[in-house]
């Protein structure tokens, strides 16, 4: 099971991040527990500057807007 | 929100010179074409050009197609030279750098790094925790939403590239000045303690290995998520603005927005601060006022502050400036703007 935290403060972009991933997350039978990161301090904490960011299992794999399909995809399998 | 098909999608990507040449080359046609086309729209109407409602008409029908084919154009282009500037490099370029010519390169990244909003907060810390100095910072915040891609092509289709490069040259110089300002200021103290707190970062910048056809990709994302978000505003606005142009009597707006008018241009700035829209909303609006005999430094005045100083951006920016902060920002930004307006009436 991957943690998948998605951090972001509540924008559109955000949210359009987690059902994409959420998306192709069923799309290719992977189990993920998916959380929403929304406070500012947990935010810079990650030392993202750009949101939405993603992080996968602890660590940020993605920053500054919301991710391609294709790099989802490829996030799901070989992280 | 319109998504390209999938063949669509692989074709750019395989061959993205080959594409950028035939696209743009189509995109000029399709720009040639405009002018007449709109010509023999508003012909096919039952309706005399010289009406109110044939004005407005010709306005509308001549102006939509014109200026959201300049944005996507623009926006997809920008989308691709966005994409060599991520916050992280703009960081790094930044980090450590004295004031003076870092208000400056600040305030000319903050044009090309893409920025939203709803990033401010987390990009604020970055800067800071890098070592950015606070009004080199500031100097970015206040050009990044000002001076914008979506602005100065409106500016451009709307009013000429002269009043275009004129807004580029001042929201830069409002940015620049106004982040030296609170820099001489010496507001550390008044930033938000755990943001004092925090540990140091080092600016890192990543590696960059973005081929053409992934700039590509970052340009068809921008044209979707910015004129996606944005048409509904423009339309709006330019259905607003063909109602002036068509039904309000020339000079009307004289009188109370001209340049006889002392306090034109603070209530301008007073009005704006507090509307929340964006530049693709009032643009429009803001051209058919000036035809109308309004001033442009008035106008300016207050699209400058609709856009650079919202409410809802100041409540973001609670989180982590103190209220005293906060109002200094508010201040010096507004001066700023209040100047731009006075020197536009007097010099034009």
């Amino acid at each position: 099971m991957k943690v998948i935290k998605v951090l972001g403060s509540g924008c559109a972009n955000c949210r359009n991040t987690i059902a994409l991933i959420e998306q192709v997350a069923q799309a290719k039978g992977v189990a993920v527990t998916l959380q929403k990161v929304e406070d500012v301090r947990d935010i810079t904490g990650y030392g993202v500057m750009s949101t939405p960011g993603v992080v996968i299992d602890g660590k940020v794999v993605h920053a500054g807007g919301v991710p391609s399909r294709a790099k989802i995809e490829q996030l799901l399998g070989t992280a | 929100m319109s998504t390209l098909s999938a063949p669509m999608r692989r074709w750019p990507n395989q061959q993205p010179l080959l594409f950028l040449v035939v696209a743009g080359a189509a995109w000029l046609g399709l720009y040639q074409l405009l002018m007449p086309a709109a010509e023999a729209l508003v012909a096919t109407l039952p309706l005399e050009r010289a009406s109110h409602l044939g004005g407005a008409l010709q306005f509308f029908f001549y102006d939509t197609p014109k200026v959201l084919l300049l944005l996507t154009g623009i926006v997809f282009a920008m989308g691709m030279v966005n994409s060599y500037f991520t916050p992280e490099r703009t960081r790094a370029l930044l980090a450590g750098r004295s004031e003076g010519a870092a208000n400056v390169m600040a305030a000319s990244l903050g044009i090309v790094t893409p920025f939203c909003s709803c990033s401010a907060v987390p990009l604020f810390i970055g800067f800071v925790q890098a070592g950015v100095p606070l009004g080199v910072t500031f100097s970015f915040l206040i050009s990044a939403p000002m001076v914008n891609e979506v602005a100065l092509t409106l500016l451009f289709a709307m009013f000429g590239w002269k009043i275009a490069l004129l807004y580029l040259g001042l929201g830069l110089s409002v940015a620049i000045v106004a982040g030296w300002v609170i820099g001489r200021l010496n507001m550390e103290a008044y930033l938000e303690d755990w943001v004092r707190e925090m540990p140091h970062a080092a600016a890192v910048a990543g590696e960059d290995r973005l081929s053409l056809g992934e700039r590509l990709d970052a340009g068809f994302a921008s044209v979707r998520e910015i004129v996606g978000r944005v048409w509904p505003y423009i339309l709006a606005g330019i259905a607003i603005g063909a109602g002036i142009h068509g039904y309000v009597p020339a000079d009307f707006m004289a009188a109370f927005m001209g340049k006889d008018v002392w306090w034109a241009v603070p209530l301008a700035v007073v009005i704006g601060v507090p509307m929340y829209t964006n530049a693709a909303g009032v643009i429009p609006v803001v051209q058919a006022l000036l035809a109308k005999g309004a001033a442009l430094g008035a106008v300016l005045a207050f699209m400058m502050s609709v856009i650079a100083l919202s409410f809802p951006e100041m409540v973001i920016l609670r989180k982590v400036l103190k209220l005293r902060l906060i109002a200094t920002f508010v201040g010096v930004v507004a001066t700023g703007i209040l100047i731009v307006g006075y020197v536009f009436n007097a010099v034009l």
